[in-house]
């Protein structure tokens, strides 16, 4: 065991974090340019949100003066939590140091952790905007994450541990199986993502339509770096659930070793990948309407109950 | 753990099949609309019938086979039809039956399959067949068929929940035991077919009879009258 | 055989040819003349039987249980058929009903025969059920044939009910056959009752424990056994009282004749296992059955419905047989199988009773029937004598039954008798609290006596008084060899 908690595991954690952040905004991007393309716009240049965060870090930042110390915290903690949730999750190298150190559970606590300093910010102006979009975030909060808990503990049950390492490895050495228990899971994780990312149908990261917005009503008083921060923590969180998405479900490819050989697979792999599902993410979008406010929680209580059946069929039926 | 991964592509496909009828069994439970629920009605009984078709492709029995397409005529095609047909001539196709606490009776159904599971462990110990874990998952749906009979209102979602509920009394049979014998299935098959008729029937009665098809309106005859 | 098949297609070709036929008097007429058929044809069978020994076919069975329960039938489809006639004439000049809805009538009339008589013959499990479901659907139609709110009401009740109970039963006889299926080698055998009684040694206790827990809730809910029982006093009430007759007298016998049936099963798989409990299928049928009695009777003193009256007594004495059968022991089901003889014949005599008496007030309410001794002796007396029978007064069959449980029930467990006689003097004030004022009352002014046949009445009271007084010796031995093969010792 723990072969990789060496000098260079570290390193190449460390490294991977930092990739994972670093191109974060391009997958961000990538729907958003697939969704362009859908539907006949002129997609934005490659780089564009890179550009857009260096502009919003070269802002002034202006205050509300009902803003308190939480206001200016939350941003950094918010992204900092994303980019500690980027950190634990398999990338490229399955096998991490970070993930012997914070299991899946952690993983969840620390996005919920990311939310409710985003909450928290949404409610410390004492806008009404930013109160509504806190209140709608942690309505839907309270649905969402039970969901995302029950598949982590599907899969944690699958692979006995909660080590996403462990998870990952377990099912390369599986043999291909057709198990409900993770199709469903998938299902689940993946309606659970798109509500938790502020996607459509959920909410729509494109515009500020007053009456529907949740993520965009709690950051609406940021400014300066403070809204970059915050902007930024958004896209991490869309590649942390896809490549959480990805990587869990569909592991190939991913490298178990520093060799470099396989290492340049997984990356080809993840970025096919990643590809693949912000394209699908792209024409999911272009298909469905968002949905009414008050539909959400019956969409969140699919995602639980799929997640739930996950748990329940992989009891029932894939027990031996 | 390794066991299930080992198993063939056949059986893993069973029991996905099985899991889906659980899927839509939840689905049937919680769905408001009326043509909703049948359409969903009508996918159950879908899905059931591919179950058949591949429990009977796994053992070998051809009998099987005929229930299959028995079925499939009957609860995917003819049941449906005629309950949208009937629901139609009402004007009730695009009616709702709002489903009482909707978060409360999804959790209900999952405390049910649990209970469902746990009543068949002493089965389970005792038996070596391959698809046990279906006598579980077909009293589940039988169980929560009986949720979605208590919860509804209306008679058509009622006697959608009550086909659901010979669903999972057929799945218990085909994939406990492989079919019962065929005298008993047709016979089955007949009940099923004449009681869709009647309750068709039924329908046109009750509106005559209250000018409304919720079943709630049903309570005259009580014990505690006057 | 021969007989056998008479038996049973007599009743279905009838239930055909009466859909075809539109006219409401000659349908009366056949419905008469095909129950008598299929009464001789059961007499035939049941004298075969009892000749050259038990019909042990593949699909079919006829032992000294089910004859006798068959003969019963079939007598108590010809007296009600007979009453059926003029009670259903004098429902069509009132305009109840509509010569349409008498065919419908007269079909499921015979077609609930013929499931009876399925169910009763067969030797499989599966088409046992069949059969039992199928009497639903054929007697479902006839409790709203008047298409009042209130019948329509209780035949939706009835329908999911009873629907939803036996769709119970068929879980529990799936894990039978799941069970027999790794015993009996030859699946097309595997849910033949036979097979299965002779293997029952070999099946798994803990599934047959859980089928049985399944097939009695199921059946039960058929039995009326409380707190499954909800719909049978809606449907008694509010269909046609020869329905009424039929359901209370027949149905309900054959649901508990599935019951035990299973129960001969669950015991002998039951008996060698050390971890359970030999007699849980007993203990569970007392246990439903003196409930049931016991509530049943006091549910009795609040009824406004004379039909409602009537059917509690129905749950209260269904209740008295499941817990005798569950009891066990020759004695008892000696005593459960007259009292289901008993009470069929005087159960469906008071019910054609109560449809006159309620023709003749115009209405079944009981606080408004009142006088029937002056208005119209022969229906009077019948009420009266009836219910004393049903009541359990010597002279009268049901005594004779009673008094042999309460024995039983002091051998084997003694406390127990407490309850039950507690239950007899409920039930017994019950009745009498309602009967007395509508058989004496005053006579309201303007009531006129109707067209009655008193045949059938005379002849099943008759007939309860005949077997209270002596119980003729072939009978005896008829019974006891029945009750030799339910609890394996005979009381003769």
């Amino acid at each position: 065991m723990a072969d990789y908690l060496n000098l260079a595991g570290w390193l190449a954690a460390l490294a991977q974090t930092v990739l994972f952040v670093a191109i974060a905004p391009l997958f961000a991007n990538w729907v958003k340019r697939a969704k362009c393309t859908l539907q006949n716009r002129r997609p934005p240049p490659w780089l564009q949100p890179y550009r857009d965060l260096r502009r919003l870090f070269g802002k002034e930042v202006v205050l509300a003066h009902t803003a308190s110390h939480v206001f200016r915290i939350a941003p950094y903690i918010v992204f900092g939590t994303a980019v500690l949730a980027a950190s634990i999750i398999p990338f490229i190298l399955a096998e991490i140091p970070f993930a012997a150190m914070a299991d899946a559970i952690v993983l969840v606590g620390t996005l919920a952790l990311g939310r409710f300093f985003l909450a928290l910010a949404g409610l410390d102006v004492g806008t009404s905007f930013g109160g509504m979009g806190s209140s709608r975030e942690m309505t839907f909060a309270a649905l969402a994450e039970p969901a995302m808990l029950m598949v982590v503990f599907t899969l944690a049950m699958l692979a006995s541990s909660t080590n996403l390492s462990t998870v990952v490895g377990f099912f390369l050495e599986q043999p291909l199986a057709l198990r409900p228990s993770l199709l469903f899971g998938l299902l689940a994780l993946l309606l659970v993502g798109i509500a938790e990312t502020g996607r459509i149908p959920v909410d729509n990261p494109a515009t500020h339509l007053e009456l529907t917005m949740i993520h965009e009503a709690m950051i609406l008083e940021y400014t300066g770096r403070h809204l970059a921060l915050m902007e930024y923590a958004s896209q991490l969180k869309l590649a942390i659930y896809a490549v959480l998405t990805v990587n869990l479900f569909l592991p190939w490819g991913i490298s178990r070793t520093l060799d470099p050989a396989s290492v340049g697979i997984a990356v080809l792999a993840l970025t096919a990948k990643l590809a693949v599902l912000g394209a699908l993410l792209a024409l999911a979008e272009t298909l469905v309407a968002k949905m009414r406010l008050f539909r959400v929680p019956t969409f969140l209580a699919v995602a639980f109950t799929l997640s739930l059946i996950g748990m329940l069929s992989f009891i029932m039926l894939e027990g031996h | 753990m390794t066991a299930y991964a080992d198993l063939p592509l056949i059986e893993q496909l069973i029991r996905t099949f099985a899991a889906l009828i659980l899927v839509s069994s939840f689905a049937l439970l919680a769905q408001a609309r009326v043509v909703a629920a049948i359409q969903v009605f009508a996918w159950q009984g879908f899905l059931l019938s591919a179950l058949t078709a591949l429990v009977a492709w796994n053992s070998g029995l051809p009998h099987l086979y005929i229930s299959a397409v028995l079925s499939l005529v009957l609860k995917a095609l003819f049941i449906p039809w005629l309950l949208i047909r009937q629901s139609r001539r009402l004007g009730i196709l695009r009616d709702f039956d709002a489903v009482i606490r909707p978060g409360l009776t999804l959790m209900a159904a999952g405390t049910l399959v649990i209970f469902c599971y746990n009543v068949v462990i002493p089965v389970r110990e005792f038996t070596q067949i391959v698809t046990r874990d279906a006598i579980a998952v077909s009293l589940a749906l039988v169980m929560i068929s009986l949720l979605m009979l208590i919860t509804r209102r209306k008679a058509i979602t009622q006697v959608v929940a009550f086909m659901s509920l010979e669903n999972g009394l057929f799945f218990a049979a085909v994939t406990a035991t492989q079919g019962m014998p065929m005298v008993v299935e047709l016979g089955i098959a007949f009940d099923v077919l004449i009681a869709a008729v009647i309750f068709g029937v039924f329908f046109f009665h009750i509106r005559d009879s209250i000018e409304t098809l919720d079943v709630d309106q049903l309570s005259r005859l009580r014990e505690m009258d006057e | 055989m021969i007989a056998l098949v008479i038996t049973l297609s007599t009743p279905l070709l009838a239930a055909l040819v009466l859909a075809v036929v539109r006219s409401p008097r000659i349908g009366g007429w056949i419905n008469i003349s095909a129950t008598a058929a299929g009464f001789a044809a059961a007499t035939w069978l049941a004298w075969t039987v009892l000749g050259q020994g038990a019909i042990h076919g593949d699909q079919f069975q006829v032992d000294a249980f089910n004859v006798y329960l068959i003969a019963l039938t079939s007598l108590v489809g010809l007296s009600t058929s007979i009453f059926s006639r003029p009670y259903m004439e004098h429902e069509l000049e009132l305009r109840r009903v509509t010569p349409r809805r008498m065919r419908l009538y007269h079909a499921s009339f015979q077609g609930f025969l013929f499931t009876m008589l399925l169910s009763l013959s067969t030797n499989n499990l599966g088409v046992l059920w069949v059969a039992l479901e199928g009497a639903t659907l054929a007697t479902v139609l006839l409790v709203s044939l008047y298409r009042t709110p209130e019948s329509i009401e209780a035949a939706w009740k009835y329908f999911i009910l009873c629907g939803v109970g036996i769709a119970q039963a068929l879980f529990g006889t799936v894990l039978l056959y799941f069970a027999a299926a790794r015993v009996v080698p030859d699946p097309e055998r595997a849910l033949q009752w036979s097979v299965l009684y002779a293997h029952a040694g070999q099946l798994e206790p803990v599934v047959v424990a859980i089928a049985f827990i399944f097939l009695l809730i199921g059946y039960g809910t058929k039995v009326g056994l409380v707190p499954l029982h909800n719909w049978l006093p809606d449907a008694h009430s509010e269909g046609p009282t020869p329905m009424s007759a039929v359901l209370s007298g027949l149905l309900l016998n054959v649901a508990l004749y599935a019951v035990v049936r299973v129960k001969m099963i669950t015991d002998g798989a039951l008996a060698a296992g050390v971890a359970h409990d030999p007699q849980l299928a007993g203990r569970l049928m007392m246990g439903f059955g003196l409930t049931s009695f016991l509530v049943a009777g006091l549910f009795l003193h609040r009824q406004k419905d004379i039909k409602r009256l009537f059917s509690y007594s129905s749950i209260e004495h269904m209740g008295l047989m499941t817990f005798a059968f569950g009891l066990g022991g020759p004695l008892a089901t000696f005593g459960a199988l007259l009292h289901m003889t008993v009470h069929s014949l005087t159960k469906s005599a008071i019910f054609v009773t109560v449809g006159h008496a309620s023709q003749i007030a115009g209405t079944q309410r009981i606080e408004q029937i009142r006088g029937l001794i002056r208005t119209q002796p022969q229906v009077g007396w019948g009420l009266l004598i009836g219910s004393i029978a049903i009541a359990g007064f010597p002279p009268f069959g049901v005594f004779t039954s009673e008094f042999l449980l309460l024995t039983a029930t002091m051998k084997s467990s003694p406390w127990l008798t407490v309850p039950l006689l507690a239950g007899f003097a409920v039930a017994f004030s019950g009745l009498f609290r309602h009967l007395q004022p509508m058989v004496f009352g005053a006579l309201p002014a303007g009531q006129k006596p109707i067209n009655m046949n008193p045949v059938p009445v005379t002849l099943h009271l008759a007939l309860v008084l005949w077997l209270g007084l002596s119980i003729p010796p072939s009978l005896a031995r008829w019974f006891d060899d029945a009750t030799r093969l339910i609890s394996g010792s005979g009381l003769l």
